[in-house]
């Protein structure tokens, strides 16, 4: 696939993946993903370890079928290893491996890793010097329960680590919720937010791109 | 009762003092080198002046021990070269999957820096108390693990695991011997030979294993780095009636041994922490002497292993 595949080219991609009927091919991750890497992202498939690209984190790892949906379709990896998610010596697993997979920026599966993976990025690019690259980090909102986003989201928003955008994809699967809406949390932390429709793709773009330079960035995608 | 929990009962530098101002010094010289801490250690006369020197590369996450080895997984992945330091417990078991899945699983190396070991804040009690830590990194790959037994041990591994790019710990202590004695590639020193065993003390653990043994015709051979753990020089000594004292959980490194020794008949008599809470305080001392590691345990232990 090449920069002009489309939309429903990935989510036809994404449905060749599907290895878990648990997590079967959830749109509203990606819509997310999609605008991300199709609109927002400075990533480049041919210098995947260029130390001046945007870096992704996929926190909420589980079902990744989209996310290696959409890396296929922007060519870092190849569609044919679609097919055969989760085989012995398939490089795809129902979680991502950064190990095995180009444009994988970290390995996830374990909920609530990629915020503080994602600040640590954060604050190691700006320590060398490196202010182009955003970092943004992709939570569900079941994931969100996990103690560790909070002793992240409570560190940026105090330190205000402007480089720093957390995407939460909300279907509504907490299983406490989030009384007053996820994008609250992260506001009374010192964060902007903005919370839009997921699969509104230029409401995602214009959330995703609507940063200030002074705080990091909150976007809630709901589809509920 | 000690002035100060930390700090050496003689005013003496201790462990954590040398580890700092290394650390500082390294982070003055290596602009790759990045500093992370959850409080512990963070104020006048620890980090407060590297931090105001290198604001960019010294993060105090604030009491947060998830984050803290989260950044500095992210930190790693980003180039740099991350040092990350709390008290033992709080560094290795409060945060052990981020250790695991943030740095290891990740590819990505980083600095452990604990004090505090097995019971050295005696008066803090269970709570801050790490016997296991080495045994919990064990459980997963590519650790190097050091046990100074000596503030003067201390810059070495540290000056060399900076300079890298892999997973290193380094379990500080103010437990200590008199004197130095670690080599500089990690190999045991051997400092006396005898006939009838070859005793290997661990890091703090080798004074009081002096004094033990001081007549028995035994060979005495000391690490402070125990992962890898130096086997070869153990085998080398020949002797097949070994003694193993280490200053965390008693038989932390039994596998390693059993597994290198496989082709020999061998014995192995392995003192170390009991895995016992104890529900005490008093002094470091107190629990060497509840957990047979004072001069007169180790004795007792290794004469009846020894059929005396």
């Amino acid at each position: 696939m090449t920069a002009t595949a489309t939309f429903d080219d990935a989510l036809r991609l994404a449905r060749r993946t599907v290895v878990d009927p648990r997590y079967p091919i959830n749109t509203y991750t990606l819509d997310a993903l999609w605008v991300l890497y199709d609109r927002v992202l400075r990533v480049d498939p041919r210098r995947p370890d260029d130390p001046e690209r945007d870096r992704f984190l996929l926190s909420k790892g589980h079902g990744p079928g989209s996310y290696f949906a959409v890396l296929a379709a922007k060519g870092f990896i190849p569609a044919d290893w679609l097919d055969a998610v989760a085989a012995a010596d398939s490089p795809l697993g129902a979680h991502p491996d950064r190990t095995r997979v180009p444009g994988v920026e970290v390995s996830a599966g374990s909920l609530g890793h990629g915020l503080p993976l994602g600040i640590g990025t954060a604050l190691g690019l700006r320590a060398q010097g490196l202010d182009r690259p955003r970092v943004y980090v992709l939570l569900g909102d079941a994931e969100f329960d996990e103690g560790s986003n909070h002793e992240a989201l409570a560190y940026a928003g105090a330190t205000r680590l402007s480089t720093l955008t957390a995407v939460v994809v909300d279907n509504a699967s907490a299983t406490h919720g989030w009384p007053g809406g996820i994008a609250s949390r992260f506001t009374a932390q010192g964060w902007t937010a903005a919370t839009v429709e997921a699969t509104d793709h230029d409401a995602l773009y214009r959330a995703l791109t609507s940063h200030t330079g002074a705080a990091p960035h909150a976007v809630i995608a709901t589809s509920h | 009762m000690r002035s100060h929990p930390m700090k050496a009962d003689d005013g003496s530098l201790a462990m954590r003092d040398v580890f700092i101002s290394e650390t500082s010094a390294l982070l003055d010289d290596d602009p790759r080198l990045a500093l992370v801490l959850a409080d512990i250690s963070a104020g006048e006369g620890r980090f407060q002046q590297a931090a105001a020197d290198h604001p960019d590369r010294v993060i105090n996450v604030g009491i947060r021990e998830q984050l803290m080895v989260g950044v500095a997984g992210g930190l790693a992945l980003s180039g740099l070269r991350p040092v990350v330091h709390s008290y033992a417990p709080f560094l290795v078991e409060r945060a052990f999957e981020q250790v695991k899945l943030d740095l290891g699983h990740q590819g990505a190396g980083a600095i452990l820096a604990s004090v505090g070991a097995s019971y050295d804040w005696a008066e803090g009690g269970y709570t801050h108390f790490s016997p296991r830590d080495v045994a919990l990194l064990d459980s997963i790959p590519g650790w190097t693990v050091h046990v100074p037994g000596h503030p003067a041990e201390v810059a070495a591994p540290l000056r060399a695991a900076a300079a890298g790019d892999h997973a290193e710990y380094l379990r500080l202590s103010l437990r200590r011997n008199a004197e130095a004695h670690a080599t500089s590639d990690g190999r045991l020193a051997v400092l006396r030979r005898g006939s009838d065993a070859t005793v290997v003390a661990v890091g703090p653990m080798l004074d009081n294993t002096l004094a033990a043994v001081a007549d028995l015709d035994v060979t005495v051979a000391y690490a402070s780095t125990v992962r890898p753990f130096d086997t070869r020089t153990l085998r080398d000594l020949g002797n097949d009636t070994i003694v193993l004292v280490e200053p965390y959980l008693a038989g932390t490194s039994d596998w390693l041994i059993n597994r290198d020794l496989s082709d020999r008949p061998h014995r192995l008599l392995s003192l170390g922490v009991a895995r016992t809470d104890l529900h005490r305080f008093g002094t470091a001392d107190d629990h060497d002497h509840w957990h047979g590691l004072d001069s007169e345990g180790i004795r007792a232990s290794v004469e009846k292993f020894l059929g005396r």
